[in-house]
């Protein structure tokens, strides 16, 4: 029986269980012997003009061996825009000296022999800055009355599509309008960014740092420090989570490489988590606007979705996410006519990024929150509204009108398999029962169906990936991968593909990844890709081994090719029909290396799907939200390893149930945040949560030979709108249209309020 | 000034300055990197070790505090025969880590719930894991391994030599 759709315990498990991964923070590579300690020193002022920085104090600090400002970093060009379409003139330095442009912009470096003398010398650098008035939030970046870059006359840095024709709606019986907030919030991976560096007498610079893919790492760091690309060795060690806001480098770790160079030590840096709440990317951020039209019977007929995006201070990945939200806008509904439109705003704050889903969550909240919206303005079942206008089952390629297309879907099985498993009909029936008992606690059920789009990215772009695979004499295996495991547990789920292909145990595989001298191309792990693409590559290189393997044994047990097959007991090849004849790997592999590099290139991306049924309890005189029942159908195509691909799904549902109901990060007008710390983040808890309902459904996809799509950010996506949806489902029935998210207890309380004064 | 700390069954004496942290000291001193440091407002309980028979966060003590103490972190839970602890081997038969920066924290919080209380229901998990937070596993995981550990009966709740840990 195929190791593949199994079960399958973590091979990597027991080192992390007993001893601990080895974390960036965590290295005691002989190379960062006596490295210095490296503190930052940030702006705390959100926009302003700088005076001075004095570092005299500083550097007479006990432990203090060097503190570089923007002086000593002439000789680097600033971190351009890095997106063609946004203005040349959006620059950021490496360290302000002119203007500050968010909290936590990088000011100077302080070198210590330890972290604490650190932490006491960066308080002792001086820094005079003259604020600014600052831009918090789209609407004050719109007017464009204070700009981030007054040489570009604009803090408009990038706009995409145009606006609907005034006769979008035209016909339709009824048309319904909302502003939505789907607001910013904080990645949090549990490991916060850390990073070291050591120049060695070749004139290369070895990186470790915790990121989400090493080979693009790399590239980025060398382009920005105009180093030749060979000179860079950049290694992830283990990672302690990403959820997007790992991916590529940021410019701290440019940084660490470039004062490495300039003490002439090794140095290294881990930053604090109230550091990394205004210094890390951030995600989300979008207000939306959303119009939805059709006919009473409950058929949409049009459907707009129009984006500001806060990028921040600087342009990173949340320059390009709107125009995911735009691919995605439909969603699964076979709308007639659907539009979206974005803009994308500079803004006084820290910059955006991926963060688990990327842009397509935004695009479900949207359309999730319209339908329903649509349907409470007809009367209707919300679940009847989804039925009357998801697309219809297919099985080969669907092009959506705006653009995407999509490989495999049912969208209507997924609906009712996760309404049947929800017992829906009592859900109603009990929350019928509440409301005209008056109870305290009132029922909320909320739906999402979503389809999103996974693997669009890949190696150089393409949706592709290598992969090596070597058998060694001792009869182990080696397995290379460009992908970048940060939880995922591509040292298992890698292996289990190479051992059903070869035969040789779990134990025997061994999966490397994260070091660019080693595999010097990859496209790491984000976007859902890595079974569809890293994965597929692990199994096609061993494909291709037994085929290699094939012609060489051929000669030596005098047989045709063709007649050799895998024994799976041997870890070799046998003759057919004559068992017990055969070689295994490994002996191949004394006599000559075997080893075969491959790229993988899939068909295209793929379209996971789903439907979610959340159920909450929320507490009419309080407004306090309880998440009862969270019941998800995650339809991923194939699956290779079902407790890889629950935990997968489990942690993004906990990120959806959280943006809906908690998280949110918030500036107060002055751009100074206030959820800095984890006391002020309202990070979810165990406490938050239910265990989960998880129901299983797999249509696979004709986009590699896995027949895997991808289930990293499904979770999120789908259980962010079920969780909205179901808070104000609950209070419906007293007048209440929307709450955005987060849902606090404030926000329920107020909008029952308000609707009962004759408003909302 | 001096401590002296046994750590994982081994007394050791160290020079250290007097605002040191107990985390930095296990992670820098004695070189036991499997506590982390998750946060610097005693959120997260990604530092959480067993001192005295507690399940304490390493951040919130100073080196000096643990003076005389019996500290046991991850590292000291196996058997030297290499055999996992109950918590430890629930952890990776429920698939309760993912990028395991949360979980040598986690799994000595969870030894602490269960010393508390040998049989907990789903929901006195989630209450007695609510101070340490983990981003990948939505927690479901967890609190299965914890439910799985209990399973093995009262040596889920201790620490190797015999000591109690009360939450
Ligand atoms: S590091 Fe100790 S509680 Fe977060
Ligand atoms: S396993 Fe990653 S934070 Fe818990």
């Amino acid at each position: 029986m195929s190791i593949l759709g199994t079960r399958v315990v973590r091979t990597e498990d027991p080192l992390f269980l007993t001893r601990g991964a080895v974390y960036t923070d965590d290295l005691t590579d002989e190379r960062l012997t006596g490295a210095l300690h490296v503190t930052f020193v940030r702006s705390q002022v959100a926009h302003g003009r700088i005076l001075s920085v004095d570092t005299s104090a500083a550097l007479e600090a006990p432990g203090v061996v060097a503190v570089v400002t923007a002086t000593d970093l002439t000789d680097l060009a600033p971190i351009p825009a890095g997106f063609p379409f946004v203005d040349k003139a959006v620059i950021r330095p490496w360290l302000a000296s002119d203007v500050v442009r968010f909290v936590g912009e990088l000011i100077a470096v302080v070198l210590t022999e330890d972290r604490y003398q650190g932490e006491d010398a960066a308080e002792m650098v001086v820094v005079d800055i003259d604020p600014l008035p600052a831009v918090v939030g789209t609407q004050a970046a719109a007017r464009d009355e204070v700009l981030l870059f007054p040489d570009v006359g604009t803090n408009v840095y990038a706009a995409f599509g145009e606006p609907a024709p005034e006769d979008f709606f035209a016909g339709c019986e009824v048309v319904v309008s909302q502003r939505i907030v789907n607001q910013r919030v904080a990645p949090v991976p549990l490991e916060t960014r850390a990073a070291a560096a050591v120049w060695g007498e070749d004139g290369r610079v070895t990186i470790w740092c915790s990121n989400q893919g090493a080979q693009a790492a790399k590239m980025e760091i060398a382009s920005w420090l105009g180093l030749d690309p060979s000179l860079v060795h950049l290694i992830t060690p283990a990672v302690g989570g990403g959820f997007g806001a790992k991916i590529g480098a940021d410019p701290e770790f440019a940084l660490i490489a470039q004062v490495a160079k300039i003490v002439g030590r090794p140095v290294r840096w881990s930053e604090s988590r109230s550091e990394n709440l205004v210094g890390m990317l951030h995600g989300r951020a979008q207000d939306q606007v959303v119009t939805i039209g059709g006919r009473r019977d409950g058929t949409v007929e049009a459907y707009s979705l129009v984006v500001d995006q806060d990028a921040g201070a600087y342009p990173r990945l949340g320059v390009v996410l709107p125009t995911l939200t735009m691919l995605m806008a439909g969603g699964v509904y076979a709308f007639a006519k659907v539009h979206a439109q974005a803009r994308v705003l500079g803004t006084n704050t820290t910059s955006i990024g991926a963060y688990r889903g990327a842009g397509r969550p935004e695009a479900t909240a949207a359309v999730e929150r319209a339908v329903d919206l649509f349907a409470a303005e007809l009367g209707m079942d919300p679940a009847d509204v989804r039925r009357k206008n998801v697309i219809p089952a297919f099985d080969s390629p669907h092009t959506t009108s705006m653009g995407a297309t999509y490989d495999t879907g049912n969208y209507a099985a997924a609906l009712d398999k996760a309404l049947e498993a929800a017992g829906y009909a009592d859900l109603r029936a009990e929350q019928a029962r509440r409301r005209e008992a008056g109870d305290v606690r009132q029922l909320g059920i909320g739906l999402s169906v979503y389809v999103e789009i996974t693997g669009a990215g890949g190696e150089a772009g393409a949706a592709s990936e290598n992969a090596t695979v070597e058998v060694h004499p001792d009869g182990t295996a080696t397995v290379l991968t460009g992908t970048s495991p940060h939880g995922q547990g591509h040292a298992t789920a890698w292996a289990m593909i190479a051992s059903d292909q070869l035969g040789i145990p779990l134990e025997k595989i061994t999966v490397l990844h994260g070091d660019t001298d080693l595999i010097p191309r990859g496209g790491g792990t984000m976007g859902s890709r890595s079974l569809q693409q890293g994965g597929a590559a692990v199994h096609q290189a061993a494909g291709e081994l037994v085929e290699l393997a094939k012609k060489r044994a051929a000669e030596k047990l005098e047989a045709n090719p063709e007649d050799l097959v895998v024994d799976q007991g041997l870890a070799g090849l046998a003759v057919r029909g004559t068992p017990g004849v055969g070689i295994t790997f490994a002996e191949l592999a004394a006599d000559e290396q075997l080893l075969v590099q491959t790229t993988f290139s899939a068909n295209g991306p793929t379209f996971p799907f789903g439907a979610h049924v959340v159920v909450v309890e929320v507490d009419v005189e309080s407004g306090k939200t309880e998440v009862v029942r969270l019941i998800a159908v995650d339809d991923a195509g194939t699956i290779l390893n079902p407790l890889l691909a629950d935990g997968q799904r489990h942690g993004g549902f906990a990120q959806g149930v959280a943006q809906a109901l908690l998280e949110e990060v918030l500036y107060d007008s002055d751009g100074n945040p206030t959820t800095s710390t984890l006391a002020d983040y309202p990070f979810i808890s165990a406490t938050e949560l239910p265990s989960f309902e998880l129901v299983e459904m797999a249509t696979p996809t004709p986009m590699n030979p896995l027949g895997a799509k991808g289930i990293g950010e499904a979770g999120t996506i789908g259980s962010t709108p079920a969780t909205q949806n179901a808070v104000i489902d609950a209070v419906a029935h007293l007048g209440v249209r929307h709450i955005d998210m987060p849902t606090t207890p404030m926000r329920v309380f107020r909008a029952i309020q308000q609707a009962q004064q004759g408003g909302n | 000034m001096q401590v002296s700390i046994t750590v994982n069954g081994q007394q050791r004496t160290d020079e250290v300055e007097p605002r040191l942290l107990l985390a930095h000291y296990l992670r820098e001193t004695c070189g036991l990197t499997a506590t982390n440091i998750g946060c610097d407002s005693t959120s997260c309980g990604a530092c959480t070790v067993v001192v005295d028979g507690l399940s304490v966060k390493s951040c919130t003590v100073l080196a000096a505090q643990a003076d005389g103490a019996q500290v046991t972190t991850l590292e000291g839970l196996a058997g030297s025969d290499g055999e996992l602890h109950p918590v430890q081997a629930a952890f990776r038969a429920e698939h309760g880590l993912q990028c395991g920066f949360c979980t040598s924290g986690m799994v000595m919080a969870a030894i602490g719930v269960l010393a508390d209380n040998p049989d907990p229901t789903d929901r006195e998990v989630r209450e007695g894991l609510e101070g340490n937070l983990c981003r990948c596993t939505g927690y479901h995981n967890i609190v299965r391994a914890v439910r799985t550990a209990a399973q093995a009966g009262p040596a889920a709740g201790q620490v190797p030599q015999a000591q109690e840990v009360v939450q």
